[in-house]
Formats: C-alpha cells, sequence, structure tokens
C-alpha cells in the first residue's frame, strides 16, 4: 500500500521552521552587515567584541553557578521524589504527585509573581539566594518526571535478587539501584541544568540589584542596537552548547 | 519490613520534595490571593491593613479587550501548534529508529535554545532590513515599506514558533504507542489516507492532544514577553499588564489581582479535564 507523502513532507516543513531562525542567527555572526540584511563579507569582529563585552563573561559566570548548584539540588530532591511515586501508593503519593505535576504547567509568569510575592511579604530581599530558590522549584519537577520515566523501566526483582545475595538495604540501592539509574538521573539534571540557564521570565521577578544572570543581559543587550550583532555571536555560542547538551542526553536517556 | 517503619519511611523520604513544593509553589500561590487584598505602599511593596479597593480597580473595562485578545491570540496560538504538530508526530511515530531519533533531537534542540535567543532571531527575520523582509519584497510579495514586525501576526507567529515543541513532545508521546495496522486496517476497509488519518489516527491519539494542547494554551495565556519585543504597541495580553503592574507602576497588589484571576483561569479548567479524564479511565476499567 503506498504510503502519502505529504505527512513526511509537512514534517521536514516543521524542521525547517523551527531551524531556519536559528541558522539565520548563525549566518549573521559572520556578517560584516550590521543588520544581516544582505551579505557583506565574513568577519570575525563580533567575537572579538563579545569576547571584550566583560559584563556577558560575569554574567555568565552567575548564570552557571545558579545552573550548577540548582540542578544539583533538583537531581537530589527529584530522585527521591521519583521514587517515593514510583515505590508507593498512598493518598500521600496523590498529592505528591499533584504537586509536582501543577509546576509543569503553571505559566511562568504566575510562577515568578507568586515567588515575589512570597519574597516580598516575607521580607526576603531579592537576589542570589532568590533566584537560586526559584530554580529549584522549577527544575524539581521537570528531573522528577524523567527520572520517574527512567524507573518504570527499572525490574525492581533486582534489588531483591542482591538482597538474596547478601547485600544489606543500603547496599542494594548503592551498588544497584542508583547506577543503574544513573543516566535518567543524569539526564534530568542536564534537562535542570538548560532549563536554569535558559529562564528569563522568572528569573526577571525575582532577581534583585547586581544579579544580571544572561538572559537578563541579553534582553537588556536588545534594547540597545548597538549590540545586536553581538548577541547573534553570543546566540550562536549558546546554540551549539545547546545542540552538545542535547545529543548528550539523548545518548544518555538511550542507553541500558 | 513492618508496615508501620514503612509508612514511617515513606514519610520521611517524601518530606524534602513535598515541604519544598510547599513553601515555595502553594503557599506563594496563595499569597497572591492574600496579596491582592492588601493596600500597594509606594516602594513597589505592600502596605498595612486590608482592602478591597483592588478588587474595585481591576473591574476597569479596559481590561476587557486585554482579556479577549489574550483568549484569542492563545487560542489561535494553540490551533496552529496542534495543526503542524499532528502531521510531524504522525510521521516520527512511523520514520525508522534512526530518522526518529534524528527528528527528535531536531525538534529538541530549538525547545531547549534560549527563549530570548529564539525571540530575537525572529525580530531579526522579520526587521524591515532583515533578510525575510527584503527577499518578499523583492519578489513582489510583500509592498514596498511593509512592516513585518510590531503587529499582531508578528505575536502569533513567534508564540506558534516558541510553543511548536511542546505540542509535538506530547503528541509524539502517544503517536508512539499508536498501532498503526489499524490503519492499514482502515485503508483495507475502503478509507482513503485523508479519512484513516483523521478518523481513525486522531482520535486514537485524543488523549495526547487533549495534553498538548492544554499546555501550549495555558502557556500562552502567561506569554508577556513576545507581545511586548515583537508586538505593537495595541498587542497588550495579560501578562504583558501583570509585568508594567509590577515593574513599571510598582503596584504588587494590583498585579497580584490579575495574577490570581489568570491562576484561577488556568487551574479550573484544568480541573475540569483531569477529572473527565478520571471519569473516563473509571469507565474504560
Amino acid at each position: 500500500m503506498t504510503r502519502s507523502r505529504l505527512p513526511a513532507l509537512l514534517a521536514w516543513g516543521v524542521v525547517l521552521f523551527l531551524f531556519a531562525p536559528l541558522v539565520v542567527l548563525v549566518v549573521n555572526s559572520f556578517n560584516a552587515s550590521r543588520f544581516g540584511g544582505a551579505w557583506e563579507g565574513f568577519t570575525w569582529g563580533w567575537y572579538e567584541k563579545l569576547w571584550a563585552a566583560e559584563e556577558v563573561w560575569q554574567s555568565l559566570w552567575l548564570t552557571l553557578r545558579i545552573a550548577v548548584s540548582a540542578s544539583l539540588a533538583s537531581m537530589v530532591m527529584g530522585t527521591l521524589a521519583a521514587y517515593v511515586l514510583h515505590r508507593f501508593r498512598s493518598w500521600l503519593q496523590n498529592v505528591h504527585q499533584v504537586l509536582i505535576t501543577l509546576p509543569l504547567v503553571m505559566p511562568d509568569i504566575l510562577m515568578g509573581m507568586s515567588l515575589l510575592a512570597l519574597f516580598v511579604l516575607s521580607g526576603i530581599e531579592t537576589g542570589l539566594l532568590t533566584i537560586w530558590i526559584a530554580h529549584v522549584t522549577f527544575c524539581l519537577s521537570f528531573v522528577t518526571m524523567v527520572v520517574l520515566g527512567r524507573l518504570q523501566d527499572f525490574d525492581f526483582t533486582l534489588l531483591d535478587a542482591a538482597r538474596d545475595l547478601g547485600a544489606t538495604r543500603a547496599q542494594a540501592v548503592r551498588k544497584v539501584l542508583l547506577p543503574l539509574l544513573l543516566p535518567g538521573v543524569l539526564a534530568g539534571g542536564l534537562l535542570a541544568f538548560t532549563l536554569s540557564v535558559d529562564d528569563y521570565v522568572i528569573t526577571f521577578f525575582v532577581s534583585g540589584p547586581g544579579t544580571t544572570t544572561l538572559p537578563l543581559r541579553v534582553a537588556s543587550m536588545m534594547r540597545t542596537s548597538r549590540s545586536l550583532p553581538v548577541i547573534n555571536a553570543l546566540s550562536t555560542l549558546l546554540i551549539a552548547s545547546t545542540f552538545v547538551i542535547a545529543a548528550v542526553s539523548s545518548r544518555l536517556q538511550r542507553r541500558a | 519490613m513492618s508496615a508501620r517503619r514503612q509508612a514511617s519511611s515513606q514519610w520521611l523520604l517524601t518530606l524534602p520534595s513535598l515541604a519544598w513544593l510547599g513553601v515555595f509553589f502553594v503557599i506563594p500561590a496563595l499569597l497572591v490571593f492574600v496579596t491582592a487584598f492588601r493596600p500597594a505602599d509606594l516602594q513597589g511593596g505592600v502596605g498595612p491593613g486590608w482592602t478591597l479597593a483592588t478588587l474595585d480597580e481591576i473591574r476597569d473595562p479596559a481590561y476587557l479587550p486585554i482579556i479577549w485578545r489574550t483568549v484569542w491570540v492563545s487560542a489561535a496560538t494553540t490551533f496552529f501548534c496542534l495543526g503542524l504538530a499532528l502531521p510531524m508526530a504522525f510521521h516520527m511515530a512511523r520514520a525508522g529508529q534512526r530518522q526518529r531519533q534524528w527528528l527528535l533531537l531536531l525538534v529538541v534542540i530549538p525547545f531547549l535554545s534560549n527563549f530570548l535567543i529564539r525571540i530575537f532571531a525572529w525580530k531579526s527575520l522579520l526587521h524591515p532590513e532583515g533578510p525575510l523582509t527584503q527577499t518578499l519584497i523583492s519578489l513582489h510579495l510583500l509592498p514596498e515599506n511593509a512592516v513585518l514586525l510590531h503587529h499582531a501576526g508578528a505575536v502569533l507567529l513567534v508564540m506558534v514558533y516558541t510553543q511548536l515543541p511542546f505540542a509535538i513532545l506530547p503528541l509524539y508521546a502517544a503517536a508512539e504507542k499508536f498501532d498503526f495496522g489499524l490503519l492499514d486496517a482502515a485503508r483495507d476497509l475502503g478509507a482513503r489516507p485523508r479519512q484513516a488519518f483523521s478518523k481513525v489516527f486522531v482520535p486514537g491519539v485524543r488523549r495526547g492532544l487533549i495534553s498538548a494542547g492544554m499546555m501550549v494554551f495555558v502557556c500562552s495565556l502567561g506569554q508577556y514577553v513576545i507581545p511586548q519585543m515583537v508586538g505593537g504597541v495595541s498587542d497588550d495580553m495579560l501578562g504583558t499588564k501583570i509585568a508594567q503592574r509590577v515593574f513599571s507602576d510598582r503596584n504588587l497588589p494590583h498585579a497580584s489581582a490579575l495574577a490570581g484571576g489568570m491562576m484561577l483561569a488556568v487551574l479550573l479548567p484544568m480541573l475540569v479535564v483531569a477529572v473527565w479524564q478520571r471519569i473516563g479511565r473509571k469507565e474504560g476499567a
């Protein structure tokens, strides 16, 4: 039976739609023209300007510190959360499940707004700590979902086998469960890391003076036309690193 | 392990995530409703005492067209996202292992790329000096001096662009579980490809369609960066107003009242769908 070509055509059309703007950014980052309307010759100039823009690197350093610490915290809590969600069936886990799912469907602006309300009403000054709290909160649910997906494929009789062979409970968890779960936990952590590096809306609500993360920096650069081509260069580097992270993550999830 | 020890270890292991989400998700959400009844102070915080004044303020009829636009743009975004994601998910689920992995990666990369950068990419594409406008003008598809940016159409386009992966991923998950033998059966029984697609495949992935649609619609309702950056002065959505109240007017209670309204508008339909799906599952069982 002949298959219609239409879905395949549409699918590749969608891929083109998704990638065309990114390709234009990458090409323009090497374009000597300021507006990128027409090709005016190859240049490394925008990358040199980016290299000299110290405030961008300060923002990157801040962003990385937040992203690493927030993803580590959410990896620990999220793995634990996924384990109990998978292991136990009770009203407590039903409540737990709802709490884990809701942040995934809550629009960013509402999450930012409600955390801001919390910090203002409790008199906590916004800054590094409040950004970190916000990031852990939205990363937690994503890590839990990724690890939960992994746990559903896990054969729990392996733990019984380890116990039968004389391992203690703690040994069985440490030597059997965790190593097999590790790719899922790492994939969850990578997702958390990317989401944290990427977040603009929630961070905007809970940031304070002196805590300009990279997305906040990009937003302020977008307001001055002089730095627009520099954003192209920065974007190219960010897209390249996203590509690497996505490839690593898909490999992690494929194995086992 | 005794039942009692199991119960206490369950509580102990659940506590970290449960407490975290309780303190930093549930309580803040409730505080939004509380803040709406507090008077504003000039520093962008809340003053002492309680007031109903903000509730009167947000009944301003000027909000009606904004609410209408927010719902309309979100509905249109959802419609186009599902329309593009359905054939995409259909194709991905039927493709071979290798091509499937590639397509998945190609969908995930834009999804994980920085949100602002994707908006920025469209800003430079749609810029009057940008490649898209220039090409369309030189092909005489657009009149000279046409402006694509700062326009309701630009908002819709960029919204569809940024939300599309949110539609593709759940639909693909549903399509992967779909039994494509059913399509062949429909074809054998005389259905044309299009009929088989719309009468067998689409109902088959109904659950994925609902969750993808919900996801896109809800995310669109809360958008404020896109209308702010590629929209014109008359393309404000409810999210834009919330951000303006917080950062320009420094009126936290007013912003909270708007956010509280949006929160109810988001949670109630989800509650209805959740209950409905639960009933459906019980009947199915």
